[in-house]
């Protein structure tokens, strides 16, 4: 992940850059004490990621999000906490720190941005599992069975009944899909139609409405579309 | 009254003493500007931008584990809006405290 940090405190700059340090493959490709430095690097230099300040002299934040033309991911960095709710009215704006950062909030935002670019990042400097290791246990005939969320393809709902299908097996299991979305993670698992969940990892191609995952084509509803593509890393 | 800590950096530096004595020597160099521009505006009567350096300010209160005074701030610069310099007498006191402490782990 490549990102600047745009903030005209160099304390505020300084913790940033050592927060980005624990995560793997988070490069900080430049710092800038102003707006219009950064401006000037993005012309030439291309980056996934900001960290920007949104109270800084000449030119605010938000300002310089204004003249972007294609935003990157952007994190705002702020010690004003009224801001948040305006700072969500821009769909690239990932996450709202307020400063002083804990590290613990930082590691939140990381999974948020994991999230957003559709890519799960090992978090080895925190110790934390990534959700690749985890699982979901099934009632089948009294039976509990382990799914890994890496195997599930998608689920469907049929009635009363919800249906997994995993790279080799179906499974039917008395649930719904509003209790089985709660338990996946969101960083690998979207609704995209009322009867429908997919593991998007596995998307083979998205051809109109519809997405085929392994062989199978399912539909894709007009309101659940727009996330979809928000969560794709797309060219 | 609370005292300026160094807690959260060592959170930060994961006890890497490098930052540690690298992130010291920011504080120690933008803390004494930040109070000479915020005295500056505010002996122009310039509220509005002294408003904007107490928000800088602000951020190392919290950073040097200054609760109580991360939180005096909020409302110092907020009244500043509005003209009211009511808490100055307060928040001088902090930015006193900073600098000794500044002064002492130099």
């Amino acid at each position: 992940m490549r990102s600047i940090i745009v903030d005209d405190e160099a304390s505020a700059r300084a913790i940033v850059a050592e927060l980005c340090k624990t995560i793997p493959d988070m490069e900080v490709r430049a710092e800038f004490p102003n707006a219009l430095e950064a401006l000037k690097f993005l012309k030439d230099n291309q980056v996934d990621l900001i960290f920007l300040d949104i109270h800084m002299p000449k030119l605010t934040g938000i300002d310089f999000i204004e003249t972007l033309q294609n935003p990157p991911k952007i994190v705002l960095t702020t010690s004003d906490k009224n801001f948040a709710i305006e700072a969500y009215e821009y769909p690239f704006i990932v996450d709202y720190l307020v400063k002083p950062i804990s590290q613990e909030r930082f590691q939140k935002c990381i999974v948020k941005l994991n999230a957003a670019f559709n890519q799960v990042l090992p978090f080895t400097s925190f110790g934390t599992k990534t959700d690749r290791d985890q699982e979901l246990y099934i009632n089948i005939d009294r039976r509990l069975i382990k799914l890994k969320f890496n195997d599930i393809l998608l689920i469907e709902a049929k009635g009363d009944y919800i249906e997994i299908q995993t790279l080799d097996k179906r499974y039917r299991v008395h649930s719904t899909l509003k209790k089985i979305k709660d338990k996946l993670p969101e960083s690998r698992f979207l609704q995209i139609h009322r009867s429908f969940i997919i593991n998007f990892t596995q998307i083979v191609d998205i051809q109109d409405n519809s997405v085929l995952i392994e062989k199978s084509v399912i539909p894709i509803s007009r309101s659940n579309r727009p996330e979809l593509m928000q969560r794709l890393n797309l060219l | 009254m609370e005292h300026p800590n160094l807690d959260y950096i060592k959170e930060i530096s994961g006890g890497n003493e490098v930052f540690e004595k690298k992130f010291l020597n920011i504080i120690q160099t933008e803390f004494p500007k930040e109070k000479e521009e915020y005295m500056e505006n505010l002996e122009s009567e310039k509220l509005d931008e002294s408003a904007k350096i107490v928000h800088k300010i602000k951020h190392k209160l919290g950073i040097l584990g200054l609760q109580e005074g991360y939180r005096l701030a909020i409302k110092y610069e907020e009244d500043l809006k509005y003209g009211d310099t009511k808490l100055q007498g307060q928040f001088h006191e902090i930015l006193h405290t900073v600098e000794q402490f500044i002064l002492k782990i130099a």
